[in-house]
């Protein structure tokens, strides 16, 4: 039992605890043992802040689940995941305390069920056998699928339903490519997977390998979400609510480029890259046309989550340069995406508790009863849009540095998105916070309370600090994806030198 | 030569389950006759220790061919047996409730479940053709009254009805299957068919192929595979709910245990011919289960339609015709027994007198008015679905991977894509008892009695136990299967 079993569990027990203690102290008790979590899981940190950065995984457990067929428990964790489960732990105590007073019916099931997405989702990042990768996976569905169909909005129950669906049929796809794999190799473990790839024990034929490597990307790029299948995405966030909707875009949504990173990129290199074009092709789509449909939102969740279409179309182009500034921008876009977006749908939750609504129109004029409330609101839309010294621009610029070293034409349109988001999201800040102030405004929208700064302070801090000094962070993420692009460059070198056989098969495996 | 004949205590051994349970049973009846109406009660406790007695036997029952090749008394036997059993068990703990309820508190219906189940491992035992018709025949006849065991209610009539016409006529013609083979094979023990299918001396093959495809004309029927799926949802609606429960689980089971065994044991050396058949009626009965169940509105209805498509998934276990295949059939079956004895169950407390509340909406609210009943509900519903760490999950992974293993590639595709559609119809009972207001419906439902409660929660941890640590069960079933 190590530091991160402790923190994989301990989610799973506040889950039980909550279920069991009074509906009384649900809230206090989620609190509390989501902060303790926080706290435990900055322990995690200690190998990777060393000077020399350790190589493999860290924080490894390895025994059996099950004995025949091999599944077992095997999970780590390494500079990709460490700030993936951090800030999955980080953002479980900050959506508790903006539920607080947000969600006043059946808070016990409530906060039992965001503890347990938790659990699920920090399974995601650390497993690494891919059939405990797939139970996390749908476990992490189950969650949010109650937290947007019992407290969403009005619409919640369609966007709920259609959230599961879209998921789930991308998910099977992937399940059916992982027991091919184990039939051929007769293991779930992705390292050793790995291993047999890399030592020519493994080889598929191009066609197999499109498509394992199809299977898994669309599982993927349903989740991320990629046009043209993100059509899930705005009505989860549109209804879902404000924690859940941060949970899903600062999270749930990375998952999606996680298992891009991890599993598309190592085990299926040759795959990957003959359809990088394609992918690059559409993550830009998805970038301009997020952008393009977030400028006419008259609502303003629905403008933050097709900003995160866009976005996200980022951190998939980042991915598919395949090279070392693309992945490690692409990789902290994930990160920064978690916190200005997540930061974001919080500002606009705490509109909502105020003025009950989300109509863009409903506004103007929120500056002057809530001056500060407008401040973090524009420091958290200058982030998002990209300004210099904020997080966003380190990513946005490393990610297009990336795909200009790979294709110097993705860089042209993908800058398009940059300059859209600043219209987008100056406009959206210039109709809800200047302007007149109406009477309803002025009334209804007092400005921040002690329990919303804490909530968001956090998060602004991190802003200034992944934007001031990525050195913090880089380091970790850089050098794991030196050793996964080392690991894809490996693969296709034994994959081009060993010709394929005619049927796929393991050869001196076992 | 006389000696031969005589049954060693080995054998007696293998058949004490089923020497137990119709002890019982015939006690029962007996005792029904003799003793006073308010000493009723006593009857299910004869049935619950007749059956734990039962299983305690058949787990460690000596296993061989016995009684001059008629039952192999093997793991693949037990395996089935025990789990009939065990579903029988859970059946007797949910059903008391509702038959007080009903009025129909009669001592006849724990005999019945008990003779149904003595059919079913009969059936699950039987090594020849003759055997299994009798285990088919004591099963469905007991089946067939307790599908109207109300019988003032005119749709328990219905329901009985249509399943005995029905029934026979799918008898009938496994039964004119069976005089096939023997026509054309001189016999029918299942082993003889085999080596005489081997040697090739069986006349025209096209003899065999006849007779193979009126024997699975029969068993389609039993197992509700389409295009012979079209009673059930008619049955399984009419009939008690608790009944409902038993008759998917009990009898397609057992109906399972004879198609393997008869296709692949007897007929493996043609297997050719049949697995094309195989794969496409899989197929058609998850697509044809699956697409009815998305439109259904009573929650019965619902439930027998999404039995027919999880027969559509244990099918394609069975086509992957391999022993994994086997295993993961049976793995399945084992899950779905619990998961749809538990759903069924609560489906029966739910509906109160009359079966009044069964319209999937009369659930509105459910979580709200008791956490607890919800819960177990949607551990049901989840396993349906296929959500990891329920029973149901672990057996479609089973399925599909011994589906792949035999390089059925798109039958899994599809078969998965199947359980993404049936996603949706499951959801919205979850929906309802969820993200809905209680209604009239859900007020005034009484908590469930402690012998319900049995039967719920024990339906429950054995779906989680099973999806948590299938690796026991699994293994009964791999060695069972070989």
């Amino acid at each position: 039992m190590n530091l991160l079993d402790l923190v994989l569990f301990l989610p799973l027990l506040g889950f039980l605890t909550i279920l069991i203690l009074p509906k009384e102290s649900s809230r206090m008790t989620a609190m509390l043992l989501s902060l303790a979590i926080f706290v435990l899981s900055l322990g995690l940190l200690s190998p990777f802040l060393a000077d020399t950065l350790p190589a493999g995984y860290q924080f490894i457990s390895n025994t059996s689940w099950i004995d025949s067929p091999a599944i077992r428990y095997h999970i780590g964790l390494d500079g990709l995941t460490l700030w993936l489960v951090l800030l999955s732990t980080l953002l479980t105590p900050i959506a508790v305390l903006i539920s607080w007073n947000y969600i006043d019916h059946r808070v016990k099931e409530y906060f039992a069920f965001l503890m347990l997405l938790e659990f699920g989702v920090i399974g995601v990042f650390v497993s690494l056998d891919l059939f405990l990768f797939y139970v996390f996976w749908e476990v992490s569905l189950v969650p949010m699928y109650f937290l947007i169909g019992i407290w969403g909005h009005d619409r919640r129950i369609y966007a709920a339903v259609k959230f599961f669906l879209f998921t789930m049929a991308g998910s099977v796809l992937m399940l059916a490519a992982i027991i091919y794999l184990y039939n051929l190799t007769g293991t779930f473990d992705y390292v050793s997977i790995q291993q047999m790839i890399q030592s020519g024990a493994l080889t598929f034929t191009p066609q197999t390998e499109l498509l394992l490597f199809l299977a898994f990307f669309i599982a993927f790029a349903i989740k991320v979400p990629l046009f043209p299948l993100h059509t899930w995405l705005p009505d989860a966030h549109v209804e879902a609510p404000t924690a859940g909707s941060v949970m899903l875009a600062s999270v749930m949504l990375k998952m999606g480029t996680y298992g891009l990173v991890r599993f598309c990129l190592t085990l299926f290199p040759n795959a990957a890259h003959e359809s990088a074009p394609w992918i690059g092709g559409l993550a830009i789509i998805g970038i301009v046309y997020g952008a393009l449909v977030a400028l006419v939102q008259p609502n303003m969740k629905k403008l933050v989550a097709y900003s995160s279409v866009s976005h996200l179309g980022f951190v998939v182009l980042g991915i598919f340069s395949f090279n070392q500034q693309g992945l490690d921008g692409a990789v902290y876009q994930m990160l920064n995406h978690g916190i200005s977006t997540g930061a974001l749908f919080i500002l606009v939750g705490y509109l909502y508790e105020r003025r009950h609504s989300l109509e863009i129109a409903a506004y103007g004029g929120v500056a002057t009863p809530a001056p500060n409330l407008s401040i973090i609101f524009l420091i958290t839309t200058l982030a998002s849009i990209g300004l210099p010294l904020l997080n966003n621009f380190v990513g946005e610029f490393l990610v297009l540095q990336g795909a200009a070293k790979a294709n110097f034409t993705w860089t042209v349109f993908a800058s398009l998105g940059v300059i859209l988001s600043a219209c987008y999201m100056l406009w959206l800040y210039q109709r809800t916070f200047y302007g007149k102030t109406s009477e309803a405004v002025a009334h209804h929208v007092p400005d921040l309370t002690t329990r919303e700064w804490a909530a968001i302070l956090p998060l602004v801090a991190l802003m200034f600090w992944m934007g001031l000094y990525a050195q913090t962070f880089l380091p970790a993420i850089s050098a794991q994806n030196t050793a996964i692009l080392n690991q894809m460059q490996r693969n296709r070198v034994v994959n081009a030198a060993t010709p394929a056989p005619q049927t796929p098969g393991v050869r001196n495996a076992r | 030569m006389l000696a031969n004949f005589i049954p060693t205590t080995a054998e007696y051994l293998g058949i004490m389950p089923e020497i137990i349970l119709t002890l019982a049973a015939v006690l029962i009846i007996f005792l029904e006759a003799a003793m006073k109406p308010g000493r009723k009660p006593m009857m299910q406790w004869i049935a619950v220790i007749s059956l734990g007695f039962a299983i305690f036997h058949a787990l460690h029952a000596p296993e061989g061919i016995a009684f001059q090749g008629m039952l192999a008394i093997d793991g693949m036997a037990n395996f089935f047996r025990v789990l009939v059993m065990v579903a029988g068990l859970l059946v007797v703990f949910g059903s008391s409730d509702y038959l007080t309820r009903e009025n129909a508190d009669a001592s006849e219906y724990y005999a019945l479940v008990l003779f149904s189940i003595v059919g079913q491992c009969i059936m699950a035992s039987a090594n020849e053709l003759i055997m299994m018709f009798i285990g088919l025949e004591i099963s469905s006849i007991a089946s067939y009254v307790l599908a109207g065991f109300l019988r003032d209610d005119p749709r328990n009539n219905e329901s009985a009805l249509k399943y005995f016409l029905l029934g026979s006529f799918a008898t009938a013609f496994l039964l004119y299957g069976v005089a096939w083979i023997y026509g054309a094979t001189g016999s029918t023990n299942l082993a003889t068919i085999h080596t005489s299918l081997l040697s090739g001396d069986t006349g025209h093959a096209s003899l065999v192929g006849i007779a193979a495809a009126l024997i699975f004309v029969g068993l389609a029927f039993k197992l509700s595979a389409a295009p012979f799926q079209g009673w059930a949802p008619d049955v399984y609606q009419g009939a008690p709910a608790p009944v409902s429960g038993f008759m998917t689980v009990g009898p397609k089971a057992a109906a399972f245990a004879v198609l393997i065994r008869i296709f692949t044991l007897a007929l493996g050396s043609m297997s050719d011919r049949w697995l094309p058949i195989f794969w496409g009626v899989a197929l058609a009965t998850m697509l044809v289960g699956n697409l009815a169940a998305l439109w259904q509105t009573n929650i019965k209805r619902m439930l027998a339609y999404s039995s027919i498509a999880h027969a559509g998934y244990v099918l394609v276990a069975v086509a992957a015709n391999s022993g994994t295949g086997s295993a993961a059939a049976m793995f399945y079956l084992a899950a779905y027994a619990f998961t749809n004895i538990g759903a069924f169950t609560i489906v029966a407390h739910f509906a109160r007198k009359g079966e009044k509340y069964v319209a999937i909406e009369d659930l509105a609210g459910l979580s709200q008015k008791q956490p607890a009943l919800a819960a177990m509900m949607t551990v049901f519903l989840l396993s349906l679905i296929g959500v990891p760490l329920t029973g149901g999950f672990f057996g479609k992974f089973y399925i599909f991977k011994a589906a792949l293993d035999s390089n059925l590639v798109w039958l899994t595709v599809l078969g998965l894509l199947n359980s993404a559609i049936a996603a949706y119809y499951y959801l919205r009972i979850l929906v309802v008892m969820y993200m809905k207001e209680p209604g009239e419906s859900t007020d005034n439902l009484p908590v469930a009695s402690p012998l319900l409660q049995v039967a719920i929660f024990g339906s429950a941890i054995m779906t989680l136990v099973l999806g948590i640590l299938p690796g026991w069960v699994l293994d009964f079933a791999t060695r069972a299967s070989q």
